[in-house]
Order: C-alpha cells, then structure tokens, then sequence
C-alpha cells in the first residue's frame, strides 16, 4: 500500500480555521491527509503538542494562524513567529527533517490559499516518507526481567 | 575448574565484580576483575560549548566532582589560551585543597580504613566505621561528620554547591570571597589542619604500632613493583592542582616528566573486550600484559605513587610524616599497596596545610577573579590530581568554542591493570590448596582493591554488625558446590 | 517492633546522590536507628544474592539513584521493584534519565567506535575490538551487561511511587522527605514529586527581574554580569523558567545561570519545548531573518535544554540514520 502521510494541522479559530472551511465550503478540493485541530490562536500551539503529535506517529505537522498585524489577540502570532523557527532548529536537533514543520499564515478569506498550503506540504511529506521514530522500535528489544 | 564470583564489589564508587577461577588442586588459575559500566561522556560532550563542560564533566563522580571540574576548568582554559587571574587561581586551588582533605577523610575512616584500623581478620562485625570507633575513641564518628560537615560548607560557598561545583569558568571563577568568609574558611582551615594530625597520630597508634599490620604492609601478596605517576611542581614537590606529571620507575628513578599538553606522548590506553573499562600503560614502555616490572607500561597513580614520584611534600608537618613513612619502610619507592593508607593521612595533612596557607593569603578576596577569553579557542589539556590519580581532561572545539573532540584518562582508570593485579596477587596467595575459602581470605581481596580508594568515600553512615556477603563456588556447569557466607 | 527496612541503590550513576544523603550529616544516625538498611551497595557489603532471596514487598522504601543504560540497571529495577513496597525515583538520573541521558544524542555504536578505537590515546590490534557480553576465557565463563542505546529514566522500566528530584537532591530537601515518612503522616498520592517546591527555580532566585524584550544572546564566559541583575535579562540562557524549585536558586547565586537540573516545573513532561516556548516568548524580533539571526546566538539548544532530562522527554533520543 503506498505510504499516506499522516499530517496534525493546528489551525487558529479566527484566521485559518476560517480559511479551511471556507474552502471546504467553496468545495476546493484539497488532499484529506491533514487532521485539523482547532486553536483560539497560533500562540496557544505549545511546542509540546508538535513534539506529542510526531511521537504518537504524526509524519508532518502544520500550525497556521493569522498574517502578522491580523491576530485577534494582537500578539499572539508575534510568538509563533519565534516559536516555530525555533522548534525546525529543535526537531532537526533530534534528527527529524526540519521540512516536516510548517508554519502558514492563512487568513479566513484565504480558501484557496489553504487548499495550496495542504496539497503542497502533503506532497513534500509523501516525498519525505514516513518518520518511524527509533525508540518506539527498540522497546521491542528490551523487555528484561529480574533473576 | 571452580568458579568463585564476587558481584557486585562493595564499599567503592562504581560497579564492579570479580571473577576468580581454581584449578583441581585448590589454587589459582586466575582472576578477571571486569567493570560492567559506560556511560559515553566522551562522546554525547561532542557539540556541547566548551565552557559547559566543567559543568557536565562533574556527573563522571559525585564523589569527587571537584576533580573533573578543575581538570575541566583547566582544560577550558588551555583551550581558550586564556590564564586566570591569581585570585581565581588561589579560589579554585583553594576549593580543592579542601575537598581533598575531606574526601581522604572519609575514605580512611569509613572505606578502606576500617580493614586496616580495625584488622583485616578481625570478625566483619567490627570491620566498620563502628570498630573504627571503638578503636580509636568515641568522638571519632563525630569528628569525622564534623569534619564532612565544615568541609562541605566551604566547598558550598567556594562552588555554588557542594556536589557538582559551579562557580568556574574560562579565564577564572564566577564568584570571589569576601574579607567575613575568608576568615570563616580559615577558621575552618586551623581544624583541618589538626584533624590532619590527629589522623596521622591515629594511623601511627593503630597500625604502625602493630608488629602483625606492619608486617602485613611489606607483605608480598599485597607488594607490587610497578611504575609511579604523580603532578609536581617545579621542586617536584607534590602539587594535587597544577605542574607537571613525573613518573618513576620501579627503581625510583625518573623516567618522564611531561607538561599536560604532550600527555598523548606518554600514556595510552590498551582494550580488552571482556571488561568496559579500558588500561591505560605508559607508552614509551608498552602494553606487556597484567605484569610488574622495569619493562611493563602498567603503571600506578595513587596517594603512595604521588609521594614516590615527588621529591617531597610542599608543607612542613606532611614532610616530616613523608620524611618518616619512607625511613620506616625501607627508603623510596616504596611498592607496598597497603602504605596507600599511609601516603593518604599524610597528604590529607598536607592538603589542609595547604588550604590553611591559602585562606590567609591577602590575594584570596581579590575582586578580579576572571579574565574574559579573547582568543580564538581550540584545543587545551587540563590535568590536576584527583584523590585516585592523576585526571586528565583534553578537549577540542571549533572556532566558536563548541567541543569537537573529548578525551579523558579518569584517576581510578590509570589504576585498572594494577588493582586487577593486586586482587590477583592477593588471591594466589590466600587461597591454597587443601583449605576452604574462608571470608577473611575474601575479605583481604577486597583489601586489595580498597586500597586504592576507587572513587569512593563513604562517611558517616553506622553500618550495623553483620555484612553478609554470599559467595558460590560453582563447577564450570554452573552446579553449585559450596556456598560462603559472612 | 521490627524497623522498616531501608534500600539504597545505583544504576548507571555518578555517586552524587549517595553522598547527597550522607550530607544531611549527624541526621545520618537518625535514619540509621529508625531504619534497618538492607542493601546499599555503595557502602555496604550486601550482594545481590541477599536482595534475591528476600520475600517479595519486604523492603519498605528503595531509594533508586541512576539512570537505566544498560541491561543489569534494569533487572535490579525490576528486582528492587518486585522486593519493595515503597520504590522512590531518588535523583535526576531516575526521574528523567539525568545527564548520562545526554547518551541519547547520539548511539552506542558511535561511543564505543570513539572509546575503543578512535580516541587518540586508545591502541588497537587487527582493527579493534569491542566489548562482549560473554566471554569465554580459558578458565571458564565470565560476563558483564550489555549496554542498550537507548537511556532511560526508571519509571520507563518499572512503575515508580515516588521522585525526588535534582543533581543531586539537596540535603536539606532530603531531610525533610525522611521526617516526613518518619513522622507517619499519610503519604501523597503516588506519583507525587517530594523534595522540591511547585513553582519554577525564578520563584527562589533573588536577582532583580523586568519585563522582558530579549535582541542578544551571550555566552556565560562572554561577558561580566551584574550579580543583582536576571541573567536572562543580561542576555545569558538560564533555565530558570522551565525548572522546579525546590534548590534555592544555589547556581544563581554563584553567578552562573541555571542548568535545570531539578526538572521541569509542575505540569510540564518536556522541559526543552518548555524552556523554547518561553524564550520565544520574550525575545523581541518579528523579522524572521533578525529572529534567525538571535535564535542564532543561543548555542546548543539540545544539550542545555535538554541537559537532565533528554530521556525522559516526549521524543527521549535524537534519531540517527
């Protein structure tokens, strides 16, 4: 069976998650393999969540929020701006593809733009392959017992 | 062939287990002593920034950490071509004095000592820091928990904490003293200095007194003739902080005396692949295998090898104690692995001399205590004594400092082949054929290895009366013949 | 009335914790008459054998220091955890895998091609050879671990009751867990941290702190810092933010910045993403090229980020291919 990537998209409320309906809704088709989750704010995407969603199998993961000078909290993308560039430098840290996190600024009129954003990080995914995390396949190993 | 294993060793830092094989008569065959463990400091260092270093080399031993984290300082300087004012020398020279007073301290007391104070075949109830006591007087054990107690507060203020030290860095230290704490130190000093020869006193009352210890001492199954290695300074006087590495042969004669830089030219390590641990030789010598003499690289670092390697001691009342330990024993050098317990009281001695002189110096609460680096950095050598032997710590780092290479020869490591040689030496000659193994005869093994205090002091905890120690003697199919218990 | 029995024990550890609790000083006594230690190998002759033939559950608390590398680490954690009602997480290397976790940057295959056969002091034969489990010497068999490539911390190889954390556990901090069990009081829910406080290392730290808008990174040799004055705020990386108090700021106050070495702070599991959040949050640059340009000046985020708690972290080790 040909690999399908798995991507988590945490999307903001106000901005992208609009986005994505709106091509939902507009019937734009994009590719399905984005499981979105919805956020009040890009800012409130705690680098733990990316972390989580790769470890619990997660082949790409995608945070889109407002166009600096557009977030409802005024700030909160300013964070993000920092945040996720810091994260690519973390992961790749951790031997992970930096191209397996993205950050999008999509904005709630933006259907079509959302479409592309999808479809491209899908591919780029699909090219990458699956990212089979190591450890998970060691525990196998070492199962030991006391004498 | 029978088998005796003994797992884990006890009363030391680290794990180990020895293994010891009979033939049909009884005797020896042989001995492995393997250590179980790595951790790979060498290499998860890669891509740290150097000056984190002193830091994270500190978790090699909680022990002793003050050790890695001067070797490490030392290093971070070299590598940044940058020397630290004379306040944050006489700091750090200062912190270390110290800590090794008080780990000697605990090991003699509570570690080694007790084999030796007490008598190696007196019955395991008494082999404790509680016979220890009985021997030698009641405030002892108090004495010695005074003595961890005040030497952990001045390595606190000294270092920032008093297990893995903080405060230096390259170029210096990160924090001075003020005029109140160097008096506090140096009153802390005065009673090092006395619990120094209290301790020397005692070693003299217990052991020396005691035609059996002493003969036990010269003894040749705990008699070794091997090279001696040790840091001096430009008298060749022992120096446990900063000079050069000398080492004797098995005459007494010098045979190198080399500059921390060009420590590659004359040690290297040699691999084994049922151990983890690897032996270091002298390299201009060579790896011959687990023997003594003129013609084999193994080579000892220990307290008896520093004071062997030295002309003398740098303080007075050590001299004198030096000056009798070697009148006693027959002149220099002296091979007796037990004496380690002699060279040890007499450099805690000197250690606490040395701290003493140094809190009093004016420079100690000086205000300029780091020179920031303005080199380019790229590869240094940092080498101080540790209580076990002579540390080393080299490290390599690109242009901006961050560490590309990491090579270390640990105290106890310099020791490997000889401590598996004297626990072998012991062993051929307590067990014989024709009499059972016996737990003083296992307990004079451990002696052997306990000796050279690897890498861990144990204060002041009271052990209760009874140390069971369970050894199975098997048939090479594994079937159990005899079990000994104490 | 028989004591409870006590067990101290070390994995793959420095010695550290050990002496931690030897500095709690003439308190030592304390423990030694209200408890019958068993088994502390550091300082006391028992041998596995004696633990492996006691009734399962008979030790009343273990105090397990290290972290778990190699496979006898993780049978006596399992052999202690069969034997002990009480099992404590004691340290940083137990609760989260500590510094030898910083192993999980990289492999075993890379350690062992740098120890034995790279490193520039190290000699070898017919290309080198490295470390077996079994050896069979010609006198007989003899065996030492095998080493995993993986670190972990010990509640990834057996279910742990209680943490105590830091490099090491401050005594005083120590003292106070002892009284409290001695005292009989009711224990908290397990899987409670003990010894240490529910804020972050800022909460202890006496330096003078202001809002924070961050442009420049130094390194802690770069510069003289103002001893009165938040390091971070001068510009030095310090953990302080994503750890637990519980130390009383000791690094702080000897002028060097915080390492974490107490762990995440109270309901954070990964202390790199943490201390990255924070960072990011105060760095003032919306630029992405100025923002990389900072993010440029912070050196090795995953060794100081991550310093003690690496494998204990959501992702545990850095993948190699």
């Amino acid at each position: 069976m040909a690999f399908e990537p798995k991507i988590i998209g945490f999307l903001c409320n106000w901005c992208s998650y609009t986005g994505a309906d709106l091509a939902g809704v507009s019937r734009i088709k994009s590719a399905p393999n984005v499981r979105v989750i919805r956020t009040m704010c890009s800012g409130r995407v705690d680098p733990a969540f990316i972390l989580k969603a790769f470890h619990l199998g997660a082949d790409g993961v995608i945070v889109m929020g407002c166009h600096l000078g557009d977030c409802h909290y005024q700030e909160g993308n300013y964070k993000t701006i920092r945040r996720i560039p810091f994260l690519k430098r973390l992961i790749q840290g951790f031997g992970i593809d930096p191209r397996r996190l993205r950050l999008e600024w999509v904005s709630a009129s933006e259907g079509d733009r959302f479409a592309a954003v999808v479809n491209e990080m899908t591919e780029e995914i699909r090219h990458l392959g699956p990212l089979e995390l190591q450890v998970q396949q060691e525990e196998v190993l070492q199962p030991v017992e006391h004498r | 062939m029978r088998q005796i294993t003994i797992d884990p060793i006890t009363r030391l830092e680290g794990h180990g287990k020895i293994d010891i094989f009979l033939n049909e008569d009884g005797e020896v065959a042989n001995t492995y002593f393997q250590i179980p463990e790595l951790r790979g400091f060498e290499q998860f260092c890669v891509g740290r920034p150097v000056e984190e270093l002193p830091r994270i080399t500190t978790r090699i031993c909680g022990v002793c950490p003050e050790a890695h984290h001067m070797a490490s300082a030392k290093a971070c300087d070299a590598v940044f071509h940058v020397d630290p004012p004379p306040t944050a020398k006489k700091l750090r020279q200062l912190l270390y004095n110290v800590f090794f007073a008080g780990d000697h301290t605990t090991h003699f007391y509570a570690l080694g000592g007790p084999d030796f104070i007490v008598g190696p075949t007196a019955p395991a109830s008494e082999r404790n820091i509680l016979g220890v006591v009985r021997k030698v007087g009641l405030e002892v054990g108090g004495k010695v928990i005074e003595m961890r107690r005040r030497t952990q507060e001045v390595l606190k203020v000294l270092g920032g904490k008093q297990t893995h030290q903080v405060t230096s860095l390259p170029g210096g230290v990160s924090k001075g003293i003020t005029a109140e704490e160097a008096k506090k130190i140096e009153e802390h000093c005065v009673w090092f200095v006395e619990f120094g020869r209290f301790t020397v006193q005692a070693f003299h009352d217990i052991v020396l007194k005691n035609k059996e210890y002493v003969d036990l001492i010269l003894s040749e199954a705990f008699t070794s003739k091997t090279y001696s290695m040790g840091l001096v300074d430009e008298n060749n006087r022992v120096n446990f902080y900063d000079g050069k590495v000398r080492i004797v042969d098995p005459s007494g004669n010098e045979f190198a005396k080399y500059s921390p830089a060009d420590y590659l030219e004359n040690v290297s390590e040699h691999v084994e692949n049922w151990t983890y641990l690897k032996f270091p030789f002298l390299k201009n010598v060579g790896w011959k295998g687990m023997v003594e003499g003129q013609e084999s690289g193994v080579y000892r670092a220990t307290p008896l090898s520093r004071l062997n390697a030295s002309d003398g001691m740098p303080t007075p009342l050590a001299q004198a104690e030096y000056e009798n330990m070697y009148q006693t024993l027959g002149g220099k050098p002296v091979h007796a692995t037990l004496a380690t317990h002699w060279a040890r009281v007499i450099e805690l001695l000197c250690a606490a001399e040395k701290a003493l002189e140094l809190s009093r110096d004016p420079e100690i609460t000086g205000t300029h205590i780091r020179n920031i680096p303005t080199e380019t950095p790229t590869e240094g050598v940092g080498i101080v004594e540790a209580p076990r032997g002579t540390l080393t710590h080299h490290y390599a780092t690109d242009a901006k400092g961050i560490v590309t290479k990491v090579n270390l020869i640990v105290g106890t490591t310099n020791n490997y082949a000889a401590i598996s040689m004297s626990i072998n030496k012991a062993a051929r000659g307590l067990i014989r054929r024709g009499t059972p193994v016996t737990e003083g005869a296992l307990n004079m093994i451990e002696m052997a290895f306990r000796a050279y205090d690897p890498c861990f002091g144990c204060a002041t905890h009271t052990i209760p009366g009874r140390m069971p120690l369970v050894v199975r003697i098997r048939e090479a199919n594994g079937e159990l013949l005899e079990e000994v218990r104490r | 009335m028989a004591k409870p029995k006590l067990a101290l024990y070390w994995a793959a550890s420095c010695g550290g914790c050990e002496i931690a609790v030897l500095d709690i000083h003439e308190k030592i006594l304390d423990v030694d008459r209200a408890f019958d230690i068993v088994f502390w190998p550091v300082a006391m002759d028992f041998k596995y054998d004696a633990v492996r033939a006691m009734e399962d559950r008979t030790i009343d608390l273990c105090l397990f220091n290290g972290s778990i590398r190699n496979s006898e680490n993780a049978e006596i954690a399992h052999l202690m955890r069969a034997k002990s009602k009480t099992l404590v997480a004691f340290g940083s290397c137990a609760l989260e895998g500590g510094i030898p976790g910083l192993a999980n940057l990289t492999t075993r295959d890379e350690i062992w091609g740098y120890v034995y056969k790279g490193s520039p002091s190290t000699v070898t034969q017919n290309g080198g050879t490295y470390p077996q489990t079994h050896s069979a010497m010609p006198e007989g068999a003899i065996h030492i671990p095998e080493m995993w490539n993986t670190v972990k911390s010990l509640d990834q190889v057996v279910d742990v009751d209680y943490y105590i954390p830091g490099c090491p556990p401050q005594p005083d901090q120590i003292w106070s867990v002892v009284e409290y069990i001695l005292s009989g009081k009711p224990l908290p829910p397990a899987g409670s941290i003990l010894g240490a406080g529910d804020k972050t290392c800022c909460d202890e730290c006496t330096r003078e702190r202001k809002e924070k808008k961050l442009t420049k990174f130094y390194r802690p040799f770069e510069i003289e810092t103002d001893p009165a004055v938040c390091l971070l705020d001068q510009g030095i990386v310090c953990m302080g933010p994503a750890t637990r108090s519980g130390c009383g700021a000791l690094c702080t106050k000897a002028n060097v910045p915080c390492r974490g070495c107490y762990g995440p702070p109270p309901n954070v599991t990964d202390q790199g993403a943490k201390m990255l959040s924070a960072l990011s949050s105060v760095i003032d640059a919306h630029d992405p090229a100025e923002i990389e340009a900072i993010l440029d000046q912070i050196a090795d985020p995953m060794g100081t980020f991550y310093r003690f708690s690496l494998a204990h972290s959501i992702l545990r080790r850095v993948q190699k291919s």
